[in-house]
């Protein structure tokens, strides 16, 4: 057993786990957070993308110990209050989502795709960047119109603070 | 149609919590002093299981039980059945072999599960089933479809002679040979229809949890029809009668088919909860669901097409042989049956058809319906055909497709099916017009000058949806009804609920079905809400599949709410002392005609429950349910045409353009329609280049993950260019067709025919992968 303390979406947690737990079993099983999902056990899928420190991770691929004083913010963590998250409301205003079973994973990676690239998306490098996520039911149109809308509207709302 | 009517694009109620990280799907829920299931699995493809030791990891921390097969049989739990009966062509009916929940004897593919161990976590589950022993003895084994049929293979059920299942026959055999013999041209193929799988992205899971007080269990589960799963369970599992079962099926992450069924799993947590005493859970992993869920497809096919002088169809023959896999599954049987071979006219005049289908055991995991199940091969053979005929008569594709549509309606194919209409022109013609067909030669020329091979393919499909009318499926053997019920409670202060039947798992009914309710009352949808998912809640309903929640569960809350409005017109009249004919609903008012007198609905809502002052003998309340039985299957129709680019070198495929051009009747949500398409067009393009379920020749399968299985990921897809045309479906008063298979039924042959046309080589089996696409390209 080891002891893990760790940020979750802002608040300090400190939780204690057998040492092969993994983080994504951290959140949904120690801190019932079940937004974050297990798609596929083997990184491919991104049902489980969380932030760590900022930066998109998958949660089934690394120990909840290697989390350990790291600041992790999950799909729970992003709207302020009733506010939803741009990249949340793109998806729901561009129909971004079916079953919503990878949406969480699928949002926290676009989030980071469109930190790390600015203001400079196109569709190809949209596709490109969302090779790590899987999606059944959407066939991916509308999830890259989502990511391309929340994009402008992330940068707008960048802007004003 | 109001801003959120019949019609308009409304965004989805049900989005905020699946955004938010609220979604409630099975593997959430935790129920108190609930322990965990994990299977200990077949690694052989075929054996005998010859003893299992269980001692060692009964010893081991947090392990409650470990349970087998044979006890499940000693306890006389059912074997899994499958609903819909087939008789072969000599009369007999179909050969099955029984299928344990977990194998006592016999394991017949990889991933059978011949025991389960209970413990406290997962975790400890996972250990304890290293420990277990089984000892099996090997068989030999066989997967592939036609070498299961040839004399000596490894036979699998001494029930089923041959690993025959059935040898079923449709059509005028002596007709269609008549047709053959005189006809100018016979367009032979040979076509294999690659096996898949479903693969939600939310694996199938299970919490049972058994009330010993009550002999009452409580059973979540990934469905798409939890009223079909408590049936079965009740009715041929023994698990418990139906009013000792509830069956819940909350957010559930994408079907497709595949959570139809009633799997072995949910039928060992049952059991295993009243043996242990505790709630049981057992959540699948990714490889679990390459292993079990039912696989799609997997059908081997020689066809011909003859041809008169003029290039009108005269004649199809066609032999398929299915995969079925290890055991008949729920609805196996009537897949390359009843909705294969019945679709097999196309969209075309087509005088006469014979078809014969033979179903096979092999040691390959079950196969069932998946996204489409049987039109998906069927429009994909026929719009193979039809291009490969054009190709040898030397005419355009489009153009032979043009001089064989059916252009009168009903039309009665030869292959029991009544189409009740369609415009199959207007569709062709929307869909060339979108992609410039036109401009196709120009562009193919440019292509080429830059060393590029360009092609281009239609595919113009046909699919029989709203399955179905009761009486029509029952005489062709189904097991069960396919009607569908709602039920409309008008709360006192006016707010509504619609209990349905059918089962949302990303179709978005909690806001389509508002819709209908908006439509009718001009009240807002934030004022109705849909009650799905639930035994106790909804009285019974047959679920979502076959693109039938709108053509018929959608038409059922019509029927019901048709009844609550006129209860309610009755209150109205009587409260503003009118006539009930003059009664109107405007604007979430009922107002009489003509007239400046008018009371709003919550209002009549709340007369109807004060009951102070209704007309003579009605009954208090406000609350009407329906079961609404179609007359007809619905035909949605369509044409796709992909125009896409092949680099010689690597094989490799790049989409230029795909259209779409749909007929699916009235749309409700033309964004949500929109998205189902978009969906289904990628797992039929998903079929054409990427998917393969493949197992080797001792049934091993070789991709049972997502690092094997090449899934569609966003840049193997292009967007696409959707249009509609309408023609309105008679068989239902909304007129609906369904849109939910169009994609995966059409998009295949449609790439197909693009590459085939590319490289100048007519065949090309699915998935063209670059290797296969290459090679092609390249051989002698």
């Amino acid at each position: 057993m080891s002891t893990v303390k760790l940020t979750v979406n802002g608040k300090a947690v400190t939780v204690d786990v057998e040492d092969r737990t993994l983080l994504v079993q951290l959140l949904r099983d120690h801190l019932n957070l079940t937004g974050t999902h297990v798609g596929c056990d083997t990184s491919q899928c991104g049902a489980c993308v969380v932030h760590m420190d900022g930066k998109a991770v998958k949660s089934c691929t690394m120990l909840a110990g290697q989390a350990d004083g790291a600041s992790i913010t999950t799909i729970e963590g992003i709207a302020k209050g009733e506010e939803l998250h741009p990249m949340q409301a793109a998806f729901r205003d561009n129909h971004g989502l079916q079953c919503g079973y990878c949406t969480p994973g699928m949002i926290m990676s676009a989030i980071d795709i469109v930190h790390r690239h600015g203001g400079q998306l196109d569709e190809a490098t949209v596709r490109h960047e969302l090779e790590g996520n899987i999606c059944r039911c959407t066939g991916y149109h509308n999830i890259v119109k989502a990511v391309l809308d929340a994009a402008g509207r992330m940068k707008v709302s960048q802007a004003a603070e | 149609m109001g801003v959120e009517g019949i019609g308009a694009r409304v965004v989805r109620k049900e989005d905020k919590r699946f955004i938010t990280g609220k979604g409630r799907y099975v593997d959430d829920i935790k129920l108190q002093g609930m322990t965990h299931a994990h299977f200990i699995r077949s690694p052989h493809a075929h054996a005998k299981v010859k003893g299992i030791d269980s001692s060692a990891a009964l010893k081991m921390p947090g392990v409650v039980a470990v349970l087998t097969g044979q006890q499940i049989v000693d306890d006389k739990v059912g074997n899994l059945i499958c609903g819909w009966a087939i008789t072969s062509k000599d009369g007999s009916p179909m050969k099955m072999g029984a299928w344990p929940a977990m194998a006592p004897e016999t394991v017949r593919f990889v991933g059978q599960a011949v025991a389960v161990v209970i413990a406290e976590s997962k975790n400890l589950a996972r250990d304890a089933a290293e420990a277990v022993v089984v000892n099996y003895e090997e068989l030999p084994a066989v997967a592939d479809v036609q070498a299961a049929i040839k004399s000596g293979a490894p036979q699998l059920h001494p029930e089923a002679p041959g690993n025959q299942v059935y040898d079923w026959v449709i059509g005028d055999e002596g007709a269609t040979d008549a047709a053959f013999a005189k006809a100018a041209n016979v367009v032979k193929l040979d076509v294999t229809n690659n096996r898949l799988a479903p693969n939600a992205m939310e694996p199938r899971a299970a919490i049972a949890d058994y009330d010993s007080a009550e002999e009452h269990f409580t059973l979540y589960t990934t469905s798409q029809n939890p009223h079909v799963a408590r049936l079965v369970l009740s009715a041929f599992y023994n698990i418990a009668p139906e009013h000792k079962l509830r069956v819940i099926a909350p957010d559930v992450g994408g079907g497709f088919g595949s959570k139809i069924f009633i799997y072995p799993e949910e039928m060992v947590a049952l059991w295993a909860s009243k043996k242990v005493g505790r709630p049981v859970k057992w959540t699948g992993d990714r490889t679990e669901a390459f292993l079990t869920d039912a696989h799609g497809r997997d059908h081997v096919t020689h066809a011909e097409m003859a041809f008169d002088a003029n290039n009108k169809i005269t004649g199809l023959k066609v032999k398929t042989y299915a995969n079925f896999g290890a055991y008949m599954s729920l609805f196996s049987s009537s897949v390359p049956t009843y909705l294969y071979a019945t679709l097999l006219s196309g969209q075309y005049n087509i005088p006469a058809i014979h078809a014969e289908v033979v179903g096979v055991y092999t040691n390959t995991t079950p196969v069932d319906a998946y996204r489409g199940a049987g039109r998906p091969e069927a429009s994909y053979l026929i719009e193979r055909l039809m291009e490969t005929a054009a190709r040898q008569l030397k005419v355009d594709p489009a153009a032979l497709r043009r001089t064989n549509f059916i252009t009168q309606f009903p039309h009665q194919t030869p292959v029991i099916m009544a189409y009740d209409t369609g415009d199959f022109n207007a569709s062709l013609d929307a869909a060339m017009k979108a992609i410039d067909y036109a401009g196709f030669a120009g562009r193919k020329a440019k292509a080429k000058a830059d060393g590029k091979l360009r092609g281009i393919g239609v595919s113009c499909y046909i699919e029989a949806c709203g399955i179905a009318p009761s009486k029509a499926v029952g005489s062709l053997g189904a097991g069960v009804g396919l009607w569908e019920s709602a039920e409309v409670r008008v709360n006192p202060v006016g707010t509504i609920e619609i209990l349905t039947g059918s089962h949302s798992h990303g179709q978005g009914h909690e806001t389509t079905f508002c819709q209908l309710v908006a439509e009718r009352l001009g009240v807002p949808i934030s004022q109705v809400s849909i009650v799905h998912g639930d035994t106790d809640k909804v009285q019974f309903g047959m679920g979502t599949y076959g693109s039938r929640s709108a053509a018929v569960g959608l038409t059922a809350i019509l029927k019901a709410m048709e009844k609550m409005e006129s209860k309610a017109k009755k209150i109205a009249a009587h409260a503003l002392e009118a006539s009930e004919g003059d009664i109107v609903i405007e604007n979430g008012e009922f107002k009489v005609a003509g007239t400046d007198k008018a009371i709003a609905f919550p209002m009549v809502a709340l007369a109807a429950y004060t009951a102070h002052n209704l007309p003579d003998g009605m009954e208090p309340g406000l609350k009407e349910s329906a079961f609404y039985d179609p007359t007809n299957f619905t035909f949605p129709a369509g044409t796709y045409i992909c125009e896409l680019e092949v680099d010689s070198g690597t094989g490799k495929t790049s989409f230029v353009n795909f259209v779409a051009a749909d007929d699916f009747g009235r749309l409700i949500n033309p964004m949500i329609v929109e998205g189902q398409v978009h969906g289904g067009l990628a797992q039929g393009i998903g079929q054409a280049l990427l998917e393969h379920a493949i197992y080797d020749a001792n049934g091993q399968p070789v991709t049972a993950s997502f690092m094997d299985y090449a899934m569609p990921r966003a840049d193997d897809l292009p967007s696409f260019n959707l249009s509609h045309t309408t023609t309105l479906c008679p068989g239902n008063p909304l007129g609906i067709k369904g849109c939910g298979e169009a994609g995966a039924i059409g998009a295949s042959a449609a790439v197909i025919n693009a590459i085939t046309d590319a490289i100048g080589k007519n065949n090309l089996e699915m998935p063209a992968t670059p290797d296969r696409v290459w090679r092609t390209i390249h051989a002698a």
